[in-house]
C-alpha cells in the first residue's frame, strides 16, 4: 500500500498539502511507508489491533446488554505536529485552563465577574453544573481543574478551534499510552530516525498533580482513584491508570466517613485517604448533598472535603463550565481575569437565550450544528446538513421549548488524515484531545487523543458511536 | 489490602473451584450409571439434592431426568450455581480486580468463560465426558497460573482459602452422594455393584489411584477415611482445612494455635477436630450425618470469614 495515489482533494489534510506533496513534517513518514514491501503495512495494522485487544484496552457501550466490551479501532496511521504548531498550542491551552480555573474560583466566590458585568448571573445559576453546596468551597492551592481533556479541531483553512473542554471527568489518555506502545512495537525504525516526544511519562505527571493537593505535612499521603465500577464505560482506564501509579483503585462502597476523614475498608481496618481522583460525576457523588438515589457515592464525602480533610480531583464544581453556553464566554474570561487576548479560539457560537441569535438559528438550521448545553459524548446533537426535514423541525420546537440550553455552531468542515480503509488510504475526519494538569505549574501532555471518524463521510468521532483513534505524533524539533 | 479487594478475589477462586466440583458430580454420575445393570433407574435426583437446590430445581423443571438436571447444573444462567453462572461470577469478580490479579490469571477466566460459553450455544454438538474433562482442566490451570504468577501475597491468600474452603465443602457433599445413592435392593450391600459405586465416587475426586497407593482394598469406610481425614491427599477435607487455615494465619500474623477473630477460631477448632476424630467414630455417628455437620461448620467459617474480613463497619 503505497501513498501516490491519494488525493486529499478539497480538505485541510494533516499529513499532505496536495496530491503527491507531503507536508514537510510528514515527509519522512510517508518516505518509509512508501517503502514497505507490499501488504506489509496492513500486516502490521492487524498485528497492532490483536496487541490492543489482548492488553484489553476495551471500552463499554451503555445500552448494550450482551458483548459489552468493545476495542477502540486502531489505525496505525499517525498524526503528526509540528514542534512550532505544539508549541503554540501549549501556550494556549495553558492560558485557558488557567482563566477557567480563575471563573470557577470566582464564580463559588466573590462572582466578580458578574458585578463587573462580563456575565449575566443567571447563565451561571442556570448551568446544570452549577452546584449550590459549592459555594464557599476552597481547595488546595486554589486549583478546581486538575485534570482536563480539551477537544481541539481544524478547520479547512487550517485553523484550531477548541470545541468543548471538558473539565469534570475526561477520558481517553489510556489509549494515548497504549496506542503509542503498540506503534512502537510495530514501528521501531521510524521512532529511531524521527524525534518524536514521549508519552509514557503521563502516570508520573499525574501522580504528583494528586500529590500536590495532599496536606503537606503528610510522609506518606494516600491516593486513589474513585471508579463507578466495571460496568462504567471507561472502567478500563481507571484500572489502567491506578495500576500505573501504583494506587488504589476504589469505589464507593470501599470508603466510608468515620471520625471525620474519608476512610477505605480494609482487611486490616479502616485506613485513611487524603487524596481523590474521581472518576465519578458530581451528581453522584454524595447521596446526603447532590442525587440522594445514587449508590455509588460516599454519604458525608462534601461535608469532610469542605472541612479540607480530603483532596479531591478535580473540585466538585467545576462541570459548570462544561456548560456550552458558559463555554461561549471563555475568550471573555481570558481578556477579564488575564488582560490577554485568546492564543486559541472558541467556534463562533449563537445562544439561543438571546433574542435576535435564537432567530437566526431557527432561520439557519439546515447550515448549522445545534447542542444541547449540557449534553456531551456527540448525544444531544443535530448535524443541520445531513438531518431530514422532521429531524429539524424536532429540534426547532425543543430549541423553542428551552432556549437556555441550546447552541448553535457552523459546520465546521474537520481536517482528514489517511487512513487504512480495506486495501487503501482513505482520508477520515479527526479531533484532538490534548491532556493538561493543573498541579504545581499547569502541564500540557505532549500529543493527546487523536479520535478519527471512521464512517465515510461522517464527522462524528466519539467512541460510543463508530470512531476510531490514532497515534498522535508531537514532533521534538 | 481493600476488604472489597480481599472478597473479590476469594470469590473469584471459590467460583472457579465450585464449576469444576460440579463438573466432577456430573461426570461422577455419568459414570456410575454406566455401570448400573440395564433395568435399574437412572438415578439423577441425588445430584440436585446433594447441591442443595432441589427445591429450586423440581418447580422449574419437574423430573429429573439426565437432560434436566444437566442442563440445570451446566446451562441454567438462571441458578446461581451452574457452571456457567460459577464462571460468569468469577469473570465478574476478576475484572473488578484485573489491577490486583497477574494478567495471566485474567486472561485464563476470561478464555475458560467463553469455552463454557461456547458449549453453551453449541449445545447440539455437546458431548458431556469431553466438556467436564475441559472444565476441570481449565479450572486447574487457573490455579497453576495463579500458583506460578502472583506473588504469594495477603491477596494470593485470600484466594487459598477460598478456593480450600470450596473444595472441602464439595468433597464433603460428592461423599454424600453415595448415601442418597440407591442400590436395588438392601443385598446388594458389599456386591460389586457397591464396590463399583465407590470407585466411582473415588473417579470423581481424582481420589482413586492415590487410595489405592495407601489403603489397597475399597471399602465404604476405607473410602469415607480418605476423603475426610486423609493428611496428604489434596481433595481431603482435613487438607483443605489445614492449607486454608495455613493462609489464614499468613494474613493475620498470628502463629497457629491461637487466634484472634472468630474466623480463625472456627476453623482452627475444624481443623483441630479432624485432626483427632477416628474413622471408627464417623461410622458411629453416621456418614451422613457427620458430613452434614461438617458442611454446616464450614459455612459456619465462610460467614466468619465474612464478617472478619469484608463486611467492615465503622463504629458510630
Amino acid at each position: 500500500m503505497q501513498f501516490y495515489t491519494y488525493d486529499p482533494a478539497d480538505f485541510y489534510d494533516e499529513l499532505f498539502v496536495a496530491k503527491g506533496q507531503p507536508r514537510p513534517d510528514a515527509t519522512l513518514l510517508i518516505e518509509r511507508i512508501n517503502g514497505l514491501p507490499p501488504e506489509e503495512l496492513q500486516r502490521r495494522q492487524q498485528v497492532a489491533q490483536q496487541a490492543l485487544l489482548k492488553l484489553g484496552a476495551t471500552f463499554n457501550v451503555y445500552g448494550d446488554n450482551r458483548g459489552t466490551e468493545r476495542i477502540f479501532p486502531f489505525d496505525v496511521i499517525p498524526r503528526v505536529v509540528s514542534a512550532q504548531e505544539w508549541t503554540e498550542m501549549e501556550k494556549g491551552l495553558k492560558q485557558r485552563i488557567y482563566a477557567l480555573n480563575c471563573f470557577i474560583a470566582d464564580i463559588y466566590d466573590a462572582q466578580k465577574i458578574v458585578t463587573d458585568g462580563v456575565i449575566p448571573l443567571e447563565l451561571i445559576t442556570s448551568a446544570k453544573g452549577f452546584l449550590k453546596p459549592c459555594i464557599g468551597l476552597k481547595p488546595p492551592g486554589g486549583i478546581w481543574c486538575h485534570i482536563t481533556g480539551t477537544d481541539l479541531v481544524r478547520d479547512k483553512d487550517g485553523q484550531w478551534y477548541v470545541l468543548e473542554d471538558n473539565l469534570r471527568c475526561p477520558s481517553g489518555v489510556s489509549y494515548v499510552l497504549e496506542n503509542r506502545r503498540v506503534m512502537k512495537s510495530s514501528f521501531p525504525k521510524l521512532f529511531e530516525t524521527i524525534a518524536i516526544r514521549p508519552v509514557d511519562d503521563y502516570p508520573s505527571h499525574l501522580l504528583e498533580t494528586l500529590l500536590n493537593l495532599a496536606p503537606a505535612n503528610l510522609a506518606d499521603p494516600t491516593v486513589v482513584v474513585l471508579t463507578p465500577g466495571i460496568y462504567n464505560s471507561a472502567y478500563f482506564e481507571h484500572s489502567f491508570l491506578a495500576q500505573q501509579m501504583g494506587v488504589q483503585l476504589v469505589e464507593g462502597r470501599d470508603l466510608v466517613v468515620a471520625d471525620g476523614y474519608l476512610q477505605m475498608r480494609t482487611t486490616k481496618g479502616l485506613q485513611r485517604v487524603d487524596v481523590i481522583y474521581r472518576r465519578i460525576d458530581d451528581d453522584f457523588i454524595d447521596p446526603l448533598v447532590f442525587r440522594s438515589d445514587s449508590t455509588l457515592g460516599i454519604p458525608g464525602l462534601t461535608e469532610v472535603y469542605r472541612n479540607r480533610r480530603v483532596a479531591i480531583a478535580n473540585a466538585l464544581g467545576t462541570g459548570v463550565a462544561d456548560d456550552k453556553v458558559i463555554y461561549a464566554y471563555v475568550p471573555e474570561m481570558i481578556r477579564y481575569y488575564l488582560k490577554e487576548d485568546p492564543i486559541l479560539q472558541n467556534v463562533p457560537t449563537y445562544l439561543c437565550w438571546e433574542e435576535k441569535q435564537l432567530n437566526h438559528v431557527l432561520a439557519n438550521l439546515d447550515k448549522l450544528v445545534v447542542k444541547c448545553a449540557n449534553e456531551s459524548g456527540g448525544y444531544g446533537m443535530l448535524v443541520g446538513p445531513h438531518a431530514t426535514q422532521s429531524q429539524r423541525e424536532e429540534f426547532a420546537q425543543l430549541i423553542k421549548a428551552n432556549p437556555r440550553n441550546y447552541i448553535a455552531q457552523p459546520t465546521l468542515c474537520l481536517s482528514r488524515v489517511p487512513t487504512i480503509i480495506g486495501d487503501r488510504f482513505e482520508g477520515c475526519h479527526v479531533d484532538l484531545r490534548p491532556y493538561i494538569l493543573y498541579g504545581k505549574d499547569i502541564y500540557v501532555h505532549p500529543g493527546g487523543l487523536t479520535r478519527v471518524a471512521l464512517k465515510k463521510g461522517s464527522l462524528v468521532v466519539n467512541s460510543s458511536q463508530g470512531g476510531g483513534s490514532k497515534d498522535t505524533w508531537v514532533l521534538a524539533n | 489490602m481493600l476488604s472489597r479487594v480481599a472478597d473479590s478475589i476469594y470469590w473469584l477462586n471459590r467460583y472457579v473451584e465450585r464449576a469444576e466440583n460440579i463438573a466432577r458430580f456430573i461426570n461422577a454420575n455419568v459414570n456410575l450409571i454406566l455401570d448400573s445393570p440395564t433395568g435399574v433407574a437412572q438415578q439423577w435426583e441425588p445430584l440436585v439434592l446433594t447441591t442443595g437446590d432441589l427445591p429450586v430445581f423440581q418447580d422449574r423443571y419437574g423430573e429429573a431426568t439426565a437432560e434436566n438436571v444437566i442442563q440445570f447444573l451446566t446451562f441454567d444462567r438462571d441458578n446461581a450455581n451452574s457452571i456457567i453462572s460459577c464462571l460468569r461470577s468469577a469473570r465478574e469478580n476478576a475484572r473488578s480486580i484485573r489491577e490486583i490479579i497477574s494478567s495471566e490469571m485474567w486472561e485464563q477466566v476470561n478464555t475458560f468463560y467463553f469455552m463454557v460459553q461456547d458449549a453453551a450455544e453449541g449445545q447440539a454438538t455437546f458431548e458431556p465426558q469431553h466438556f467436564f474433562k475441559e472444565v476441570k482442566l481449565a479450572s486447574h490451570l487457573f490455579a497453576g497460573v495463579m500458583d506460578a504468577t502472583m506473588t504469594h501475597n495477603e491477596g494470593w491468600h485470600f484466594g487459598q482459602m477460598g478456593r480450600f474452603l470450596e473444595r472441602a465443602d464439595k468433597t464433603a457433599r460428592i461423599l454424600d452422594v453415595k448415601y442418597f445413592l440407591l442400590l436395588p435392593s438392601v443385598k446388594d450391600v458389599g456386591t460389586t455393584l457397591d464396590e463399583l459405586q465407590w470407585m466411582g465416587l473415588l473417579r470423581s475426586a481424582s481420589a482413586y489411584e492415590m487410595y489405592r497407593k495407601c489403603q489397597h482394598r475399597i471399602t465404604p469406610t476405607g473410602v469415607a477415611e480418605f476423603l475426610i481425614l486423609d493428611r496428604e491427599f489434596p481433595r481431603s477435607i482435613r487438607f483443605c482445612l489445614m492449607q486454608a487455615e495455613r493462609s489464614l494465619h499468613q494474613i493475620t500474623g498470628s502463629s497457629p494455635g491461637t487466634w484472634s477473630s472468630p474466623a480463625e477460631r472456627s476453623l482452627g477448632r475444624l481443623r483441630s477436630e479432624l485432626d483427632y476424630l477416628s474413622i471408627e467414630e464417623i461410622v458411629q455417628m453416621g456418614l451422613h450425618e457427620c458430613l452434614n455437620d461438617l458442611q454446616q461448620q464450614i459455612y459456619g467459617v465462610g460467614n466468619n470469614i465474612f464478617e472478619t474480613f469484608f463486611a467492615l463497619k465503622p463504629i458510630s
